[in-house]
């Protein structure tokens, strides 16, 4: 009786935590009896960090229904503020664990503070503009990281754009960005618990705006603007507010990633314009708008390049294969027609079964 | 309906997860008891070591190299005999030059079983590397990683100079031979290596009399168009141009430099090598280059002279300087392993001990130098070499 008096939606957002918790439970029994293998423990943070990254990104692209392009750019912000804050903070606050939740804190505040200044001008616009410019933003993002020299001294903090040497700091000084070569000696804090504790977290924040009346407001935005705007909904206001909690989320992936690995660049292939493609992948291969199949795509197309380092020089080419023939299978009229007529047909037949 | 598929592809996915757990954990169990066995029959136990390197993507070059190198050095020593009896076994995956990626190669090695590493092969994810390696206490010995962090930890040593010695040693080069005073640097400000071997460059310049008239800057963004950065060079009245960067800009440079008529002497370092084999690039254009690298293909030794026949046999190129480096790191391995007289049934703690002692007392005459040596940070002591390009050939000045 409680059961169907419940809402649909609470009905399935405990159906997602569910998920991820009996996930959760899994794998520490697993780690507990040490049947996981050190690859798939490697593995368990970078997928927690692309599981916020995918359900954060699905906020912009599925709920409020814009294309973003720049998501990593959003992600090196938080992982450098937050690797930023860990290393000029090692003195003040000697633990790590506090000194990470803090992190997370500053890497969430300063995404989303990009989030906002970016989102002001652009989320006015209407159509591929918001694409192109967070397309432009992860690239300057990017690149300005890569010039950018902060050291620490006994006088302060000093900052150039030039070179390490042009920094001048006193004796005993650190260097804490050096340019190209990022940040090293990040402390190792990020574990695959603060992973899922985020996960969930991250959870909580989206459905719980999305099953708002604020939600309500960003999803009739998307649906037909001319009569969200004719009903008095502010429409910039709220896309501000669905874009600036994703890109701060998106900071959150970032300081978790950066807390995994000793070094942190600003690289094409991390921070670059096919990280945030990758990331879009893993939102349209789930289903646009749909947070489980988000969560579920981000696993998979983490794990399978690894699970296929059997197959050696093929790897990437069967990986790209799998991928097209997900995509297919997941998104085209035919194969879901198929897909619908097995299943009924497995239904059916349980049902027969049963009588 | 929709509730039930992604119900299922989560059941898959708890299952498929599962699944993998338990496929290691048989392997596990085989090796394990492979352990046993191994104390009983010794004959059959191997040395697992295995490799990382970027195999795929815009650094493959080099993990191909290093790849290449490393399996002629363990096919050669498995010919005569092994390391102290027993056989080794080599493993290479691909890191995609991606710290994150490498990291995964690491573990997938550390579940084949490896007991020491010839790693990694590019400088950023070495340093990720690393810092799994000494939490593990897992010997390790890059080939290639120049950048200073990356043999931070005292169980990882590594084969190639540093890029701040490759900087002061380029240098001191130009300054002691007096190959030019006006000198301009075109550098890759978003590379690690390019950055830190033209910042140690610049500080050793002032104490060798160069004057550097011009210090451009591109970033892996802009790697197409040169003219704008050797315009400057050439309106600063450069008599060099210094590159310490990877060959596949230097031969956009170089062409780019001989359309706007500007010929001046190019100093490259060890990322300059491999320069001829660039396809489509007119090698006449290299004409002159200096570069200033460990290894020479074309050297009259016996001991290049066999590397490089053999490797063309097998691989059916000319070998680079990653190729020799990887070649040495594994003689450096087989050599360590001797001395500290490991054997396989030992644990990767206890080899990786027995290493770092041995490391510092031996002395490896390989390709990329005679009588190497090796300290206690783990930096290589040996001679840097120039060549010079002449008649489409490296020449050892």
């Amino acid at each position: 009786m409680d059961n169907k008096k419940m809402k649909k939606t609470t009905k399935s957002s405990i159906i997602t935590y569910a998920m991820v918790i009996a996930v959760y439970i899994i794998v520490e029994i697993m780690l507990k009896t040490g049947s996981m293998s050190s690859l798939m423990q490697g593995l368990l943070v970078p997928i927690c960090v692309y599981i916020i990254l995918a359900v954060s990104l699905n906020l912009t692209v599925g709920i409020l229904g814009e294309l973003s392009l720049g998501h990593a750019g959003f992600m090196c912000v938080g992982a450098f503020s937050g690797a930023f804050f860990t290393k000029v903070m090692a003195e003040i606050i000697p633990n790590v664990g506090v000194r990470l939740f803090f992190a997370i804190l500053v890497g969430a505040a300063v995404a989303g503070l990009f989030g906002i200044i970016i989102g002001i001008p652009v989320l006015r616009l209407k159509g591929d503009y918001l694409a192109i410019v967070t397309l432009a933003f992860g690239e300057i993002i990017k690149n300005i990281v890569n010039v950018l020299y902060v050291g620490k001294d006994s006088v302060g903090l000093h900052l150039s754009t030039k070179d390490a040497v042009a920094l001048k700091l006193a004796e005993g000084g650190e260097v804490i960005i050096n340019g190209a070569q990022g940040i090293t000696g990040t402390p190792h804090a990020s574990t695959f618990t603060l992973g899922i504790i985020l996960i969930l977290v991250t959870l909580f924040i989206i459905m719980n705006l999305v099953n708002s009346r604020t939600g309500r407001a960003i999803m009739a935005i998307r649906d037909n603007l001319i009569a969200a705007e004719s009903v008095g909904i502010n429409i910039t206001q709220y896309k501000l507010l669905a874009f600036a909690i994703s890109a701060a989320l998106a900071g959150v992936a970032g300081v978790l990633y950066a807390h995994n690995l000793s070094t942190l660049t600003a690289l094409p292939k991390n921070f670059g314009y096919n990280m945030s493609i990758m990331i879009l992948v893993f939102v349209v291969l789930g289903g646009i708008g749909n947070i489980k199949g988000s969560i579920i795509s981000a696993v998979i197309l983490t794990l399978l390049p690894e699970l296929l380092r059997g197959l050696n020089n093929y790897r990437m080419l069967i990986y790209a294969i799998v991928l097209i023939a997900m995509m297919i299978f997941n998104s085209s009229p035919k194969a879901i027609e198929l897909r619908m007529r097995l299943v009924e047909k497995f239904c059916i037949r349980k049902k027969k079964g049963a009588a | 309906m929709k509730k039930f598929l992604s119900l299922a592809m989560a059941a898959m996915m708890a299952v498929s997860m599962t699944a993998c757990g338990s496929s290691s954990a048989p392997k596990d169990a085989s090796s394990d008891a492979a352990d046993k066995t191994s104390t009983e029959a010794s004959s059959d136990a191997t040395f697992k070591i295995g490799g990382i390197g970027p195999i795929t993507g815009g650094a493959a070059v080099y993990g191909l190299g290093v790849m290449n190198g490393a399996q002629l050095a363990v096919d050669e020593i498995n010919a005569a005999g092994g390391i102290n009896g027993y056989q080794v076994e080599f493993n290479f995956q691909d890191d995609e030059h991606d710290a994150e990626k490498s990291v995964n190669a690491y573990n997938a090695l550390k579940d084949w079983g490896m007991q020491a590493l010839m790693g990694t092969v590019t400088s950023t994810p070495c340093i990720a590397v690393a810092d799994k390696t000494a939490a593990d206490n897992m010997f390790q010995i890059t080939p290639s990683g120049s950048a200073v962090p990356c043999i931070a930890n005292d169980n990882a040593f590594r084969v190639c100079f540093s890029d701040p010695d490759q900087g002061a040693a380029s240098a001191k080069y130009i300054g002691e031979n007096k190959l030019a005073t006006k000198v301009a640097v075109i550098y890759d400000s978003s590379d690690v290596y390019s950055s830190g071997i033209y910042e140690k460059f610049a500080s050793e310049a002032a104490n060798q009399g160069i004057e550097i008239v011009a210090a451009e800057a591109f970033t892996a963004d802009s790697k197409t168009d040169f003219s704008v950065q050797l315009q400057k060079a050439k309106s600063a009245g450069a008599e060099m141009v210094f590159l310490p960067i990877y060959y596949t800009e230097a031969s956009l440079i170089l062409a780019q430099a001989a359309t706007l008529d500007f010929a001046p002497t190019f100093f490259g370092c060890d990322g300059l090598d491999g320069i001829l084999n660039v396809e489509k690039f007119d090698t006449s254009l290299a004409e002159g280059v200096m570069l200033l690298t460990p290894f020479a293909a074309d050297s009259q030794d016996e001991l290049t002279q066999k590397f490089v026949s053999a490797y063309k046999t097998a691989y059916n190129e000319t070998p680079n300087q990653f190729a020799a480096d990887a070649y040495d790191a594994i003689y450096a391995i087989k050599a360590a392993m001797e001395d500290g007289a490991v054997t396989p049934d030992m644990s990767v703690s206890d080899i990786c001990d027995a290493m770092k002692a041995s490391m510092v007392k031996i002395s490896v005459d390989g390709l990329t130098g005679l009588g190497m040596t090796w300290n206690e940070s783990g930096e290589p002591s040996k001679q840097p070499k120039a060549v010079k390009i002449v008649n489409g050939a490296y020449t050892a000045m």
